[in-house]
């Protein structure tokens, strides 16, 4: 156990410097860093100075080495936009972003699970068909459109919950979140539901692909033969079963989510930190870019990890094949 | 919902009278027992007929200044133009008509899309079949890559690659060859393993036959079916991508108005209660998704030989 984390993580650690050397590269060799770094806005003087000041006049390798060790420190540069630094801005943000992820998350469980199971239990009845045809439509539906049409209907046709901002937010047990204001769950409804669907339709395929295959094995047949209930065969023997991959597959999605969450933040004004990199993409703001991006690749890599461990704590096959290889 | 309806039983008899049937056209009869799937094939084939015949179809070059007027912009779906026909979809905030700027708009998403995913298809199965054709370490690196990439949404290796690059056609399609390739090279790959152990794979190479041709005259061919598969869902992605990151700003620049952008400029009037800007032109862009999602959907059950009757 402990020498496959061990190697998780050291393999986790390669991924981290292979991506900052793609961001850096990426904004340094592929565009034109005085360009990229330093305000369009200044005046020759100020340019030359800040080329100095960022080192721009020393050797490509010096220069990923002051990169490497501003960013172990935390330095990525100020904003063009706010003079605020680049990595606060993003991680101010961050607890929005995680917030609307987190609730998409418990919905794509709370609706998938459920509607997947009883398609796979009865794979020919015409309200599992029509389930599964909903799932193909939530793949198919490009989230940025649903978004719209969220809008269109709940916010313009119906005026039920608004379409922008976050809502209030108040702070219970050192957590700031709008999940604790009724004002704040009412803005938060569409946008995850927005960010959910694609997730739900997942969930619900994986559980139904689950079920279909558990249905038929061995182990199912016993528990029937010893006249265990139904209800204690489904969820007991079944969804222990199938919630191997879907648990997997949830995990790894919650870092889709923060991805997408750029799309959905956009849509309803979210102020998280998808919307921040758009915004900053459009206004040019290159620290916070390059902020963004390396933060948003540690977080996958830990998620990744943190997904590798569990999975590996739930089926020991994985890490004995691992370290047998 | 469609592999039940494949495995209807009464289609089993023609098959135990022996009549002869070739792959293909087996393939085919398969293929279409699905009225979802024939449905679906159908209107995918409409759509295209629409992005292709464009110019032909449309009551306006939309892009025409001399075509569109100002004065009749945001008007709602039906209106009659001072030319004499009809807005069938209403006109946009520039005066355009809505229907023929979906059907041009259809153009551009549709070559993005389909180009992009025959780039990256010939890349991902070169390599997916060298990995699995050279084994040993640059099989492990090639498939490490693969992995690492695939551990990264789509959305987010085109929105790295679009904030450092910038936006325009050449590069929203770079961005997105490099997000499907991994796909197709991991799919080429498993197939190709299985297919490498074969004996005619060594019947082959006995024969004193080239690497390169027992790589894509034998292997290759064998690896088809899930390459097919493949290819319909992610040029559907490849749209709905392209869609995404031009709604977003980053895409494709206003020049190049594809769906997604149509949508995007119909925003700003969807408070305002006119929906049929961004409504039309999404409809169109999700049943060019739903057609060719249903019609890949088919294809995995009809090919996959585990549900092969």
């Amino acid at each position: 156990m402990t020498a496959f984390v061990i190697r998780r993580l050291l393999q986790s650690a390669v991924v981290v410097f292979v991506m900052s050397l793609i961001v850096f590269f990426g904004v340094n060799v592929v565009g034109d860093p005085v360009d990229m770094l330093i305000n369009p806005e200044a005046d020759q003087e100020d340019i030359e100075r800040a080329i100095r000041a960022l080192g721009l006049d020393r050797p490509i390798g010096e220069q990923y080495f002051y990169f490497v060790k501003g960013a172990l420190s935390g330095d990525f540069g100020r904003s063009f936009i706010f003079g605020e630094p680049a990595l606060k801005l993003v991680l101010q943000r961050m607890p929005a972003t995680f917030e609307l992820a987190f609730t998409a998350l418990v919905m794509a469980i709370v609706f998938g699970i459920p509607l997947g199971l009883y398609a796979g239990l009865r794979p020919n009845a015409l309200s599992s068909k029509t389930i599964m045809a909903g799932s193909i439509l939530g793949f198919s539906l490009p989230t940025f459109w649903v978004g719209l049409m969220l809008i269109m209907v709940f916010a313009v046709m119906l005026g039920w919950l608004p379409a922008t901002g976050r809502g209030e937010v108040a702070t219970i047990l050192g957590i700031s979140s709008s999940l604790f204001t009724l004002d704040g769950l009412s803005h938060i409804l569409l946008p995850a539901f927005n960010l959910a669907l694609l997730k739900i339709s997942l969930v619900i395929r994986l559980t139904r692909a689950g079920t279909r295959e558990a249905i038929y094995q061995d182990y199912i047949k016993f528990a029937r033969a010893k006249g265990l209930s139904e209800n204690r065969i489904i969820f007991v023997h079944l969804l222990k079963n199938i919630l191997i991959p879907v648990v997997t597959v949830l995990g790894l999605e919650f870092g889709n989510l923060v991805a997408f969450s750029v799309v959905t933040e956009t849509i309803f004004a979210w102020p998280g930190m998808g919307k921040l990199l758009i915004d900053s993409i459009q206004q040019l703001d290159r620290p916070v870019i390059v902020a963004y991006l390396i933060v948003i690749v540690l977080l996958f890599v830990l998620i990744n990890l943190i997904v590798d461990v569990l999975y590996s704590v739930l089926d020991p096959r994985v890490r004995i094949g691992e370290s047998q290889t | 919902m469609t592999t039940t309806a494949n495995q209807d039983p009464e289609i089993a008899p023609t098959e135990l009278a022996g009549q002869f049937q070739s792959p293909f056209r087996r393939f085919v009869s398969d293929f279409f027992e699905s009225w979802v799937a024939t449905v679906a094939f159908a209107l995918f084939l409409v759509i295209v007929f629409g992005a292709l015949f464009a110019p032909l179809i449309s009551p306006q070059d939309p892009y025409d200044l001399a075509q569109v007027d100002v004065m009749e912009s945001r008007l709602p779906p039906g209106s009659m133009s001072y030319q004499g026909y009809t807005f069938l979809l209403g006109t946009d905030g520039a005066g355009r008509d809505l229907f023929s700027a979906i059907l041009y708009g259809l153009r551009i998403s549709l070559s993005v899309g389909v180009v992009s995913g025959i780039i990256a298809m010939i890349i991902g199965s070169s390599v997916g079949l060298t990995a699995a054709y050279c084994g040993g370490r640059v099989e492990a690196l090639i498939m490490r890559i693969v992995d690492l990439q695939l551990s990264f949404p789509a959305i987010l290796i085109a929105l790295m690659l679009l904030a450092v690059f910038g936006k325009g056609v050449d590069k929203i399609m770079i961005a997105l060859v490099t997000v499907q390739w991994a796909y197709y090279a991991r799919t080429v790959r498993s197939t190709a393993i299985v297919e490498r152990q074969k004996e005619y794979v060594e019947a082959a190479r006995c024969l004193g036959l080239s690497h390169k041709r027992v790589l894509f005259h034998h292997i290759l061919p064998n690896c088809l079916a899930p390459l097919i598969v493949v290819v319909t869902v992610q040029t559907a992605h490849a749209i709905a991508l392209e869609a995404t990151l031009s709604f977003l700003g980053v895409g494709l620049p206003q020049t190049e108005p594809s769906l997604g952008l149509l949508i995007s400029n119909g925003f700003e009037y969807m408070l305002s209660g006119r929906y049929w800007i961004s409504f039309f032109p999404g409809i169109a862009l999700l049943l060019t998704i739903v057609s060719i999602n249903l019609v890949g959907d088919q294809l995995r059950d009809v090919l996959n030989p585990r549900l092969q009757r």
